[in-house]
């Protein structure tokens, strides 16, 4: 059934409202989209922008507490919303797919992947089931996951998350879709995994000619995907345009913003003689016999200067956090602070030791009761750590609040009553009130969206001018570690790989991980992810 | 070892451990009634002597330690040992009391599972697919109100409407020797009625509980995506993650069924086990209580490790490991 346009989706006026706490708002304001078939559309924008919602509508799916209040949803020239949903389900999954950001969280963890992979076929009596097996297998082989004859008889929790992420866009290809919407399909995975994610995603999807609705808050990794790209804020359209146009010659200020950290460099500026904290020789495992997590820590973390911890998840970056904070005892090895020996569990440090060295969670959401305001948040550690009472404490939380760019309005505020980047600057308030001189930030800015990220690292880089703590900051991303870092340690497998000032460490000569992270980091341009897979083949082919 | 192995041997072990305890617990509870058998079955009247030579036959007078041994060795040997009342007749094995009404408990308890049980989950499952509809408000208020109203009330209910005003099943559940299955059902039918509406809405409700909890996962948001139907969106994506709860409560249900239905067996006459208990701890035949005590505690435990060890192998991170 072919339309008069020839446009695979057309999506008119659509206008969405989401409930909260009984009250309705705008989540879409009459976005128009239109998708070719075959035509690979990026969608970006900050959380809380729409992507997600429309993205969904071009399924004819509302989550629970959306109602739609206008538009229209035409998929090859049928009428989404007006089709029974008995008829809707007979689409989705065979003609127009989903692949969700987290793998992990969207497979279900009672079936094993074969028969998830293959359910739609075979429930919607598209392939008896044999063929449905082999059409899966061929899928696997396609995305390159290992031993694709045997991947599908393993249980989610048996395969790492960048396998679960092509398993997945191997379950949304199975049917031979014309659609498939992929809503931030890489934005859990390392950078490294997400390469190889990535390319495998394009190579096949360009291989069957399907169309694709791509949304991320990435531009630098939808540019390698998408023909065209939509930028939306505030559930409208910002800016729409082929994609290498809205690279170079952006008409928005808000699309230019959308990569704000990555145009954020800190001034070299020389350390000072006496580091704060010195690292020797540590090891930590968990459990008596468990496999070291951590081996042969060696580091010197200068002081008032930031220290920035760079590696995939696993690479040891919040172990070694813990360990400095007291939180984990390493096995061998000694931290001194301020050239004194440094007790390695919690318990045997004193009070003032404990207020020296500060903790700042990745996630301000689980990391702030959310029963307390934010005034209580920030009195806490004034009165544990410098027994302030009452009116003192009132003025001294007043004054936080203003360092982290909030101001006294918010301190009858719940977390709840926050946006994700104010929680965040409460919970770093919280570690500056307890007054430290050393703050291990743990990814805190890693679930923001690129414009908060920049205020918040701003911030943080202020602050450090004022008070003068040093920072322990642990991160994946590369560009936070030039917008904030002055020496760098580049971490695998809980060793460190390479160390060193961060103009040293960021430019060649690399180690071969730190090229490999480097390399992994998406840039700005179309080109970028064809180029890395050529040069990788090269390289493969050099060695072979 | 299977790491499921080990750890339904563990359960395994604990529960025998539990046991153990539950026996002693028992034991020492029963010294510390007040009143004596032999005072109150030899009257106020009876001469020290009597008394102390009535004690002696019984073995009261031996030290606790020795007595817990005697008991819970002859137990392990399947001898329940012998009631103290009739003993100035005939002695009569505790076993030849309990047994036969044991029994009959477990034949109410079968049948009302039987029955009850499928019609929960059924239930729940429909409330759980047609949640905040008409149907589900029903079933919801249906079951509170029969889980908020005391057993006898409910049983009364029952017998008002189906055996006096529409004189379909007897009243009394009276179970004599030589009664065929049909004869047998049909006398239980009204105890069976009441205890279902007594249990259904616990595993009615945490069956919609448990199932809605799961349906707010993002895998089930994908099946919905994937085109899968809802009926099967419930069965094969939600309810195997929502199992443990699920057959946790239906345990408790089972347990209860065994344990706790002296009311219903006191309104229908019915000879289960509960009433022997009762009358038991009235004649102070400490022997039968024991008994009666342990087969409850067994009960409770073995329906909760069996509980326990099904949520366990249900679990995949279990079953199937990295």
């Amino acid at each position: 059934m072919a339309s008069d346009t020839g446009h695979l989706l057309e999506i008119r006026g659509l206008r969405i409202e989401g409930e909260s706490d009984g009250q309705w708002s705008t989540l879409l304001h009459g976005v128009d989209l239109t998708l070719r078939r075959g035509e690979v559309l990026g969608l970006v924008g900050e959380s809380g922008a729409g992507k997600s919602t429309l993205g969904l509508a071009a399924l004819g799916h509302i989550r629970p507490g959306c109602r739609i209040t206008g538009g229209s949803v035409r998929f090859d020239g049928i009428d989404l919303l007006a089709l029974p949903e008995s008829d809707r389900l007979k689409l989705r999954g065979s003609r127009i797919s989903y692949v969700a950001q987290s793998a992990a969280a969207s497979f279900n963890p009672a079936h094993a992947l074969l028969p998830q992979t293959v359910e739609t076929a075979v429930q919607h009596r598209l392939m008896p089931l044999q063929t449905a097996r082999q059409v899966a297998v061929a899928q696997y082989r396609r995305l390159q996951l290992p031993k694709p004859d045997t991947i599908g008889t393993r249980y989610p929790h048996q395969v790492s998350g960048g396998q679960l992420q092509r398993v997945m866009t191997a379950m949304a290809m199975h049917c031979g879709p014309d659609l498939i919407v992929f809503d931030e399909p890489t934005t859990a995975l390392d950078v490294t995994t997400q390469v190889e994610v990535l390319a495998a995603i394009r190579e096949a999807v360009e291989a069957r000619g399907t169309a694709a609705i791509y949304i991320t808050h990435d531009l630098a990794v939808v540019a390698q995907m998408a023909h065209r790209i939509m930028v939306m804020r505030h559930g409208s359209l910002v800016e729409e345009a082929p994609t290498s146009a809205i690279l170079a010659a952006p008409q928005e200020e808000y699309t230019r913003s959308l990569w704000a950290v990555r145009e954020l460099v800190k001034p070299d500026q020389p350390s000072a003689a006496a580091p704060l904290m010195t690292i020797e020789g540590l090891d930590f495992s968990y459990g008596r016999n468990g496999a070291k997590a951590l081996e042969g820590i060696t580091l010197t973390i200068p002081r008032g200067r930031t220290l920035a911890v760079v590696g995939e998840s696993g690479s040891g970056k919040s172990t070694l956090g813990r360990v400095i904070a007291g939180l984990n005892v390493p096995t061998a090895g000694r931290i001194t602070l301020d050239g004194q020996s440094l007790p390695p569990a919690l318990r045997l440090r004193s009070r003032d030791l404990r207020r020296r060295i500060q903790l700042v969670h990745q996630s301000a959401d689980t990391a702030l009761n959310p029963r307390q305001t934010v005034a209580e948040l920030i009195a806490r550690p004034l009165e544990l750590f410098h027994r302030l009472r009452g009116r003192a404490t009132a003025a001294r939380v007043n004054e936080l609040l203003d360092m982290i760019e909030l101001g006294p309005r918010y301190a009858d505020r719940l977390p709840s009553e926050l946006s994700g980047g104010q929680k965040q600057r409460v919970n770093i308030a919280r570690g500056l009130a307890a007054g430290p001189e050393l703050m291990i930030c743990d990814e805190v800015t890693s679930a923001l969206d690129q414009l908060v990220q920049e205020g918040i690292l701003r911030m943080l880089l202020d602050l450090q001018a004022q008070l003068g703590i040093s920072y322990f900051f642990i991160t994946h991303d590369i560009s936070t570690v030039r917008a904030i870092a002055d020496e760098v340690v580049v971490m695998n497998r809980g060793r460190i790989v390479e160390s060193g000032p961060r103009a040293e460490v960021l430019s060649p000569p690399h180690h071969p991980y730190t090229e490999l992270l480097l390399g992994s980091t998406p840039e700005m341009r179309p080109d970028w992810l064809t180029d890395v897979l050529a040069a990788r083949k090269a390289g493969q082919q050099a060695e072979s | 070892m299977h790491p499921l192995i080990r750890t339904i041997l563990q359960r395994l072990a604990l529960g025998g451990i539990a046991l153990f305890a539950v026996s002693v617990v028992v034991f020492s509870a029963l010294e510390f009634l007040p009143g004596d058998f032999a005072t109150s079955v030899l009257g106020r009247n009876a001469t020290p002597e009597t008394v102390e030579a009535f004690r002696d036959e019984l073995g009261l007078n031996l030290p606790p330690a020795e007595r817990y041994l005697g008991w819970i060795g002859g137990v392990l040997r399947g001898d329940l040992g012998h009631s103290f009342a009739g003993r100035a007749f005939t002695p009569r094995a505790v076993s030849d009391i309990v047994l036969p009404r044991l029994a009959n408990t477990l034949f109410l308890a079968a049948i009302t599972a039987a029955i009850a049980v499928p019609v929960a989950l059924l239930l729940g499952l429909m409330a759980a697919l047609y949640r905040n509809t008409r149907f589900d408000r029903i079933v919801n208020a249906a079951t509170l109100s029969t889980v908020a109203m005391p057993e006898f009330l409910v049983a009364y209910l029952v017998i008002l409407v189906l055996a006096v005003k529409l004189p379909a099943f007897y009243a009394m559940s009276t179970l004599s020797p030589g009664m065929d299955l049909t004869e047998k059902l049909q006398a239980v039918a009204l105890p069976v009625l009441t205890l279902s509406l007594v249990i259904i809405a616990h595993m009615m409700r945490m069956t919609r509980a448990a199932i809605i909890g799961v349906l707010a996962s993002p895998y089930i948001e994908m099946a919905r995506l994937k085109g899968v139907r809802p009926w099967r969106v419930i069965l094969r994506h939600a309810l195997p993650n929502a199992l443990a709860p699920i057959v946790n409560v239906i345990a408790f249900s089972l347990a209860y069924l065994v344990v706790g239905v002296v009311v219903t067996e006191v309104v229908f006459v019915y000879p289960g086990i509960g009433q022997t208990m009762v009358d038991a701890v009235r004649n102070r035949d400490i022997p039968v209580v024991q008994a009666c005590t342990l087969i409850f505690a067994a009960t409770y435990i073995l329906l909760n490790l069996l509980a326990d060890i099904i949520s366990i192998a249900t679990s995949p991170r279990l079953l199937h490991a990295k």
